[in-house]
């Protein structure tokens, strides 16, 4: 199989989750978007672990999966919390910096 | 799927582990893009299950059973759980995400078209041909002396990480 074909599909995957990121204002859709992103570095990681026949791909990735695991928590408590705050997770009224 | 990636397959059985690999290709594109457009959260959550099936089996055609596995019970097991947990408690957010503009929307797409042409062009340039050839699937063993060896402190650094987001979880979250 190719090299490529991984690396390509990879990179459809993140295109994919950057548009999801600019596009959405629901928080929780942004968090799902940046999942796809994580998930496409993975496929990167692993693929070329593989191709140069190293296990530091493989084993990285596992520490990816890992930190992904804790943005996913932290990314919700902030979403509860603002939920709890303002009534609605619109990331377009967080504005509050906004001079 | 053991050795998927063995060099010895004759032409008729690459012919099917491409095919394959090719539909589970187009089905976790579909999935992606239905992930980004579609209005309905909880749609979206499980449209994400799709992608991120694929992803695994994307790790077992490259021979990494170990992560494979671990993306199905991390992901589909627990983070996608965790998600359904959160549109369930923010309930305003249950129906339709709220409406884009058209023309964010459409920066957007140019942003993605973009990118995705200058990594494509990238890619197709570094690595025209260059084929993937593995000796069966990594075993475990090999992953976790690994872990437990060289990559020993990156992997304290990961779980105090763990524990600083679950502590850092329950302070942010609770009610006071």
């Amino acid at each position: 199989m190719l090299l490529n074909q991984f690396l390509l599909l990879a990179a459809v995957l993140f295109c994919i989750g950057v548009y999801g990121v600019l596009v959405r204002k629901n928080g929780m859709l942004v968090l799902m978007s940046v999942e796809l992103i994580l998930n496409a570095v993975n496929i990167n990681l692993v693929a070329f672990g593989t191709l140069t026949d190293d296990v530091g791909g493989a084993v990285f990735a596992l520490f990816t999966i890992a930190v992904a695991a804790a943005e996913v928590g932290i990314g919700l408590a902030i979403v509860l919390l603002m939920y709890r705050n303002r009534r609605s997770i619109d990331l377009s009224e967080a504005d509050l910096l906004k001079g | 799927m053991t050795g998927l990636l063995l060099a010895e397959f004759t032409t008729t059985e690459k012919w099917v582990v491409n095919s394959f690999w090719g539909v589970i290709a187009v089905v976790m594109v579909y999935a992606a893009l239905r992930v980004v457009t579609t209005k309905n959260v909880v749609h979206a959550a499980l449209w994400l299950v799709v992608v991120l099936a694929g992803v695994a089996v994307q790790f077992l055609f490259l021979g990494a059973e170990f992560v494979a596995v671990t993306q199905i019970l991390v992901y589909i097991g627990a983070v996608i759980v965790l998600f359904l947990f959160g549109v369930m408690l923010t309930r305003a957010s249950m129906g339709d995400d709220e409406t884009v503009a058209d023309e964010k929307r459409a920066m957007a797409a140019v942003v993605g078209v973009l990118l995705l042409a200058v990594m494509a062009f990238a890619l197709v340039d570094s690595f025209d041909d260059v084929e993937i050839t593995a000796d069966g699937p990594q075993s475990v063993t090999t992953v976790s002396d690994s872990i437990f060896s060289q990559y020993i402190v990156p992997f304290e650094a990961v779980s105090v990480l763990l524990l600083a987001a679950l502590i850092g979880a329950i302070v942010v979250a609770r009610q006071d």
